[in-house]
């Protein structure tokens, strides 16, 4: 039978009386081998009170464990952020002005998409236990990852206004509303890379450390610790395009243009007396990008479900 | 009636592999080289179950029962086939729900309940419901990995039994908890029948499957042999165990047929059973008369250490007596050649009704079944007493009266 036709409701025998039309009201829920990628994103809405309280008890389960609780959960990126500006603005003495904030904007969104990517990997083979004996769409495991990573970049976001509060430092407030798809798009494209990591994961459970690992190299491939215009862009000159295929480059730039808000900056150093760190891009250009991301990490996570979908019916049994 | 599951031509073949790798390395090592035998745990299964009906589902270790009951709970997928399942649906699977070890009691139950689809203020309303049953009030708060066994089977029942389900799954879970919550996971799942809800039962005890089943299947090697009343179900049931023991089955074992040509696989053989009831005038009994059951049986080898076991139920299938003949005091040796024995009851104490009467030979440990009569003889029995009730013992009264009052100091 095809799947269409099961999902619609049995056939109703006898007539329309009123407790048979409750009794119809019943959902029904077909268990087969091929789901459609429509129908299993009907389930995950309908599931949708499970992810928010996925992503509210693993935050608890974070901070419960400790009594500083919280402020442990932000001494990871707090220590990178550290490392970075002595190692690039101490140590090399590569005098951006406030550089902390330039790291700080890029970072924000790759820490958001690096941990929620390697913990949406684990997330499957972590929670076998739930797996083996609750059904329900497990993809709701990795988007709630992706969810309390998520959660956890608010929390950078509330210290990093502090920083700009401290350094007096403004962004650029015409383009602040820029956030919102750079948030969107890495949203997705982590949530596809997640989704389809998750379920690798299973079968190949060397995976969540290979991922560690690409994902330590990935970071070199973004401009958060060095300028894409004033670094990279003259030596790759018209393959610069190259580098921006990496999505994330293109989401790093957004936030750097947003929140560090400077294109050009006068330096302090004696050699030189300013620099483009910044791409002169005009907000369009943008946005443009940040759409282009959005729509490819759509059609992403739309291959991730089906492959998901494929690999899902053999969880429970290879857990 | 409408179907609440309908299971239609469902299998599930599992994967075997020889040493496979589940890393990525191993993968790439061996790439291509993973050999694997296919098991069917379930070949083409299909029944439907009604609104409101209590299945059980019978079959020996292996046979594919809880793979099939993963499979109506969508925790796996069936290779072929689909399973439509219409409304809320609860399930206890091998050994507890999925509860997560790191989280507290409290937020594993929410956890569940939302699972199952419930909204948050809809497990807040039967939050206490949930604790008060599973009498977990003090251990509430701790991590569920504290948590013993049963204490964890204790929550994961209360949990699906109170959050409404229309329909229950359950897997041989009741095993683990303590008597008094067996009796109370017992008595609530009778209720949830009177309220007309669909059960889906797994249990190995043939007496449970009995006295709560209104239908029972029979699985054996993921191949459904049978599904009928759940007499009939334990009785093909015990006849299957029977022939994996090297007995033949009973319809062969008919005293008609001439032990020998079928081969030399049984060692004992009950050739017929019959009652003082049947063998006498009346085909009724008496209630309070002397009764006894009598099975003629062959030993084709010398057997050791044996006992004849009798079972007495009730028209419910509900088992009212179970014995052998090694309790009531008896050698356990059969010698060879034809004999006899007889269960001799003084008086029959049961009042009127219909009484079913099942004989065996098994080993005295009762690893080994020589042969099994399921339900071989019935008897109908009649009380001409007053006393209402199911027994009829021998009972008298005396009374004083008109003493004097004497207080007690305290
Ligand atoms: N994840 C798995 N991978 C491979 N084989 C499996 C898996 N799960 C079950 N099997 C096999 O499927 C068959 C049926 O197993 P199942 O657990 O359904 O048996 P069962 O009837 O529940 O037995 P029991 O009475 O012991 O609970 C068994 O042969 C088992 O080895
Ligand atoms: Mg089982």
């Amino acid at each position: 039978m095809s799947p269409d036709a099961a999902a619609s409701p049995l056939p109703a025998t006898g007539d329309e009386t009123g407790a048979r039309a409750v009794e119809r009201a019943k959902p029904v829920r077909v268990v087969s081998a091929r789901v459609s990628v429509r129908d299993r994103i009907v389930e995950i809405w309908r599931t949708r009170e499970l992810l928010s309280y996925l992503i509210s008890t693993e935050i608890k389960v974070k901070y419960k464990n400790s009594a500083l609780g919280l402020l442990w959960s932000m001494v990871a990126p707090a220590m990178s952020l550290l490392i970075f500006w002595f190692v690039f603005g101490v140590v090399l003495k590569n005098a951006y002005p406030s550089f902390v904030i330039y790291l700080f904007s890029g970072l924000l969104f790759w820490n958001f998409f690096s941990t929620g990517v390697s913990s949406a990997t684990r997330v499957i083979v972590d929670r076998a236990g739930i797996v083996k004996k609750v059904s329900f769409p497990r993809e709701i495991l990795a988007l709630s990852s992706i969810g309390t990573s998520m959660v956890f970049m608010f929390f950078q976001t509330a210290v990093l206004i502090l920083f700009m509060v401290v350094l007096q430092h403004s962004p650029d407030w015409h383009l602040l509303p820029l956030l919102i798809p750079a948030v969107l798009a890495t949203a997705i494209i982590a949530a596809a890379l997640g989704i389809l990591l998750s379920a690798a994961n299973v079968y190949l459970r060397d995976m969540s450390h290979l991922i560690e690992i690409v994902l330590q190299a990935w970071f070199w491939a973004c401009p958060v610790v060095y300028s894409f215009w004033s670094q990279i862009q003259p030596r790759l000159g018209r393959l610069s395009f190259v580098y921006l295929l990496n999505p994330m480059a293109p989401i790093v730039l957004t936030s750097q243009r947003v929140i560090y808000g400077h294109t050009y900056v006068h330096l302090t150093t004696p050699e030189h007396t300013g620099i483009q760190i910044l791409p002169p891009w005009s907000g369009w250009s943008y946005l443009l990008m940040d759409s282009i991301l959005v729509v490819a990490g759509l059609v992403l996570l739309w291959v991730a479900l089906t492959v998901f979908g494929r690999l899902e019916g053999n969880f429970a049994e290879e857990l | 009636m409408a179907n609440a599951v309908e299971i239609d031509a469902v299998s599930k073949t599992f994967k075997l592999y020889h040493e496979r790798g589940t890393s990525l390395k191993e993968r790439l090592v061996k790439a291509g080289r993973s050999r694997y035998d296919e098991l069917k745990a379930l070949q083409s299964i299909s029944f439907d179950v009604a609104e409101g009906e209590t299945i059980g589902i019978l079959g020996r270790n292996g046979s594919g029962k809880s793979t099939l009951l993963k499979c109506i709970c969508g925790v796996l997928q069936p290779s072929e086939g689909e399973i439509r399942v219409r409304g809320k649906l609860a399930g206890l699977l091998e050994l507890g729900a999925g509860f997560q070890p790191e989280l507290s009691g409290r937020d594993n139950i929410y956890l569940n309940g939302s699972m199952l689809g419930l909204t948050r203020k809809e497990i807040d309303d039967v939050f206490d419901d949930i604790v008060g049953f599973a009498e977990l009030e003090s251990f509430i708060d701790n991590q569920v990995k504290f948590y013993s066994s049963g204490m964890y089977v204790r929550l994961g029942f209360a949990v699906a039994v109170n959050v409404d389900p229309d329909i229950l799954v359950i897997d041989e879970v009741l095993a683990v908890g303590d008597e008094k919550f067996q009796r109370k996971c017992i008595a609530r799942i009778k209720q949830f029948q009177e309220m007309g809800r669909t059960i889906i039962f797994v249990s190995h005890s043939a007496d449970q499957v009995r006295s709560i089943c209104d239908r029972a299947v029979v699985l054996q090697t993921g191949e459904m042999i049978g599904m009928g009343t759940p007499g009939d179900a334990v009785r093909l049931f015990r006849e299957r165990l029977l022939e994996a023991d090297g007995a033949p089955p009973a319809e062969e074992a008919a005293p008609e047929v001439e032990p020998g040509q079928q081969g030399d696989r049984f060692l004992l053989r009950i050739r017929e059973v019959f009652t003082s009831v049947s063998e006498g005038e009346s085909p009724v009994l008496e209630s309070g008369d002397p009764f006894s059951v009598t099975a003629v049986f062959r030993v084709k080898e010398e057997i050791d250490s044996m006992v004849f076991v009798i079972e007495v139920h009730g028209a419910k299938g509900e088992l009212l007596l179970r014995t052998d003949t090694n309790e009531l005091g008896m050698a356990t040796d059969a010698p060879l050649g034809e004999g006899r024995v007889t269960f001799e009851f003084p008086s029959w104490p049961l009042s009127d009704g219909r009484y079913d009467i099942s004989v065996g030979a098994q080993s005295r440990l009762g690893e080994t079944t020589y042969d099994w009569r399921e339900n071989v003889v019935s008897v109908e029995v009649v009380y001409h007493g007053k006393a209402s009730g199911l027994l009829n013992l021998p009972l008298s009264a005396s009374l004083t009266a008109g003493g004097p009052i004497v207080r007690k100091k305290l």
